[in-house]
């Protein structure tokens, strides 16, 4: 069976940490950030990178178009 | 008969000033006009209607829900570029203020015929210039100005149609026809304005760069708006604005003058009121008073520097309108307390008639004059 | 394979859409208008209708939008959206028109554009956040508010003999001859987004096709007017705005 690995980028500035990535995630990849972006924001990040399938279901509900996903089939 | 006298010569007819403005807008290449049917102005879209331009020059023509949807359509219109119009009569006038400050704020080219009724209210839907306040001092809310056209007969219904879409696109601001039941309801004979044709788009591209057609790759987007929060900002925007007012008043003043060479009494009227007052001039030189009269054509532009050098050689001025008394106030700004100016009006519907003004005349300023002599 | 091995332009699968612009969205951290937003520009971008597009704003929290996406726009005083769209569409009838409005635009001071331009059947789409409440002025109620809620203006929740009822403007749009499409959708969770995208994607193939008015209402949270988080809006949405405003085609022609 082909394996899929995942992995997000995400424009910190440009994030809010309204938390809808991390709530949407199936895999938990993400959680808001304890350091905070200028306007001082917990942005989200990649806690748990490798269960990442890059399904892009935390770009898809964002609402600042702050995440880029990336996939590969190994 | 060579073709074009012959052509001239059928182009001479006699109708309505409301059908006027109609066949006006037609010829003058207008894209969209926007109406909500009130009396005494209705003729305009129903011209329209009948005539079917959509079928020739691709003209749309549109009855809306509203007074408010009305000139929101002309702010759509305007806002691509196209030559958009709208007619009403006072309350639906009141109606449009809203959508006519943004229209200027967002400085949009687009025509407004206001062919007034007595009011305040629903008033009559007899003729009234009551409205004169609402159309040269602002109307809706915020600093801004409509040049305002005041039309005296069928012809200049015609006329100032085609000028006021000039005025509108050579600015980019919205221009009133301001007419009264009386121009818009008469019969007269008018030489209806020759055909041009609407602008291609290509043509509207490269004169309205600010149109919204869509956005090329070529440029950045185009967006109509009048917002800016920035306090700053919208200074700009206000300063910017008052400029080209002020360049409008420097170069757009259009006035008539009848009888005026040795005149030591001035009448100053515009439209319906100018036609009564003009009989009123001819008798009174009848009964050897030096009488002459001035119309204003532009009410913004105000013709304040002709009113003013009259006040210099005149012994007195009656402004005559079909209100309680408006424009009067920009007469007596301009003469500047130099010569005594008076004021002759009817109300709610009332056209004076000349012998009440020449009455006039003679009761506020000719024997007063003779009293202070 | 590590992530910085994953993070390569090949393996791309999804980006901002190039319509949306680098401009940070003024909206509260949560805000279904920026989903939407994202929508709008990935549609027309996937269309190549750049340059064939003109979008209405209204007056509201999206009285910004022009900001936001790459395209054409002019921004409507509050309520007349439609009137300007029906204008523009009628001039440019080749070109994509939308309009992007809010409840209080659309179901209260822009009802009578909103249901004369639905029923003359005029070739535009029309986008309609509904959040059931005034989110730009400050949390005020909206013709959307549900029964019990609060807001500024009914601080102890809306009740009938007050306030009348809430306005299922939607439905009453779908009566309507002139609608060819009208349907009710979210953006609160992967499906439903996916789903509102082929909803408006939808609508403005009907504008180009001059098949008549669609309307797409997006059930949308205001976690700041609401006062709960983004996450709890969005359970507070399921649960009491779904059951008021269900989703799903109203009509479908």
């Amino acid at each position: 069976m082909a394996k899929v690995k995942g992995a997000v980028v995400v424009n910190i500035e440009r994030c809010k940490g309204c938390n809808l990535c991390v709530v949407a995630c199936p895999s938990q990849v993400l959680e808001l950030s304890i350091e905070a972006n200028s306007k001082g924001y917990n942005f989200s990040t990649m806690v748990v990178p490798d269960s990442c399938v890059g399904c892009a279901a935390c770009a898809l509900v964002c609402p600042d178009a702050c995440i880029t996903v990336y996939k590969v089939r190994l | 008969m060579n073709d074009t006298k012959k052509k001239n010569i059928e182009e001479v007819r006699l109708m309505k000033g409301n059908e006027a403005i109609a066949h006006a807008a037609i010829r003058c290449g207008c894209d969209g006009y926007f109406g909500y049917p009130i009396t005494p102005q209705s003729e305009i879209m129903e011209t329209l209607m009948e005539l079917e331009p959509w079928n020739t020059t691709g003209m749309v023509v549109l009855q809306a829900e509203s007074e408010t949807a009305s000139i929101n359509m002309v702010y759509g219109g305007a806002g691509c570029g196209k030559k958009s119009m709208t007619s009403s009569s006072s309350p639906g006038v009141s109606l449009m203020q809203e959508g006519i400050s943004y229209i200027a704020c967002a400085e949009l080219p687009c025509v407004i015929v206001n062919v007034m009724r007595g009011g305040p209210g629903l008033g009559t839907i007899q003729p009234s210039q009551a409205d004169y306040f609402q159309s040269v001092k602002g109307g809706g809310h915020g600093d801004y100005k409509l040049i305002t056209l005041a039309p005296a007969s069928v012809q200049e219904m015609a006329d100032h149609t085609v000028m006021a879409f000039d005025l509108a696109f050579k600015y980019l601001t919205p221009v009133l026809i301001l007419a009264d039941g009386v121009i818009g309801q008469m019969m007269e004979k008018v030489i209806l304005p020759p055909f041009q044709p609407r602008m291609i788009e290509e043509e509207i591209r490269e004169k309205c760069p600010w149109a919204t057609l869509g956005k090329p790759k070529s440029r950045k987007p185009n967006v109509i708006t009048s917002l800016s929060l920035e306090a700053e900002e919208m200074e700009t925007i206000n300063i910017r604005l008052q400029a080209k007012y002020h360049k409008i008043e420097e170069n757009e003043v259009l006035y008539e003058e009848f009888s005026c060479d040795d005149a030591e009494y001035l009448i100053v009227a515009f439209g319906t009121s100018a036609r009564v007052c003009q009989k009123a001039v001819e008798m009174a030189r009848a009964e050897g008073i030096k009488a002459g009269m001035l119309r204003p054509i532009t009410l913004f532009p105000f013709p304040t520097v002709a009113i003013s050098n009259h006040a210099n050689k005149v012994k007195g001025m009656l402004t005559v309108e079909m209100s309680a008394g408006q424009m009067v106030e920009d007469v007596r700004l301009a003469v500047n307390g130099r010569v005594p100016v008076e004021f002759y009006g009817r109300m709610g519907g009332i056209v004076p008639s000349p012998d009440e003004v020449l009455k006039a005349l003679k009761d506020k300023i000719v024997k007063q004059q003779l009293v202070i002599n | 394979m590590t992530v910085n091995e994953i993070i390569n332009p090949a393996n791309l699968v999804y980006e901002k859409p190039k319509v949306m612009n680098d401009t940070p969205m003024h909206y509260c951290p949560g805000c279904s208008h920026g989903v939407v937003h994202k929508l709008i520009a990935e549609i027309i971008e996937e269309m190549d209708f750049q340059e064939k597009t003109i979008g209405i704003a209204p007056v509201g929290c999206a009285v910004f939008a022009y900001k936001y996406l790459d395209i054409d726009w002019q921004q409507a005083a509050h309520g007349r959206a439609p009137a300007l769209a029906t204008a523009v569409k009628r001039l440019l009838p080749d070109r994509l028109v939308f309009t992007y409005q809010g409840d209080g635009d659309l179901a209260a001071i822009g009802t009578a554009e909103t249901i004369h331009a639905a029923n003359r059947g005029e070739n535009i789409a029309i986008i309609f956040i509904n959040n059931g409440i005034y989110g730009m002025t400050g949390g005020q109620m909206a013709p959307t508010t549900l029964v019990g809620m609060k807001s500024s203006t009914s601080p102890n929740g809306r009740t009938v003999p007050l306030n009348g009822n809430p306005l299922d403007i939607t439905k009453l749009l779908a009566q309507l001859d002139g609608t060819c499409y009208v349907t009710r959708q979210s953006v609160h969770t992967v499906g439903s987004v996916r789903k509102t995208k082929k909803a408006i994607r939808k609508a403005f193939e009907n504008s180009m096709m001059n098949k008549g008015t669609s309307v797409v209402e997006v059930v949308s949270t205001c976690n700041s007017g609401w006062k709960l988080t983004p996450e709890a809006s969005n359970d507070w949405m399921v649960e009491n705005m779904f059951p008021a405003y269900p989703l799903g085609d109203l009509k479908d022609l």
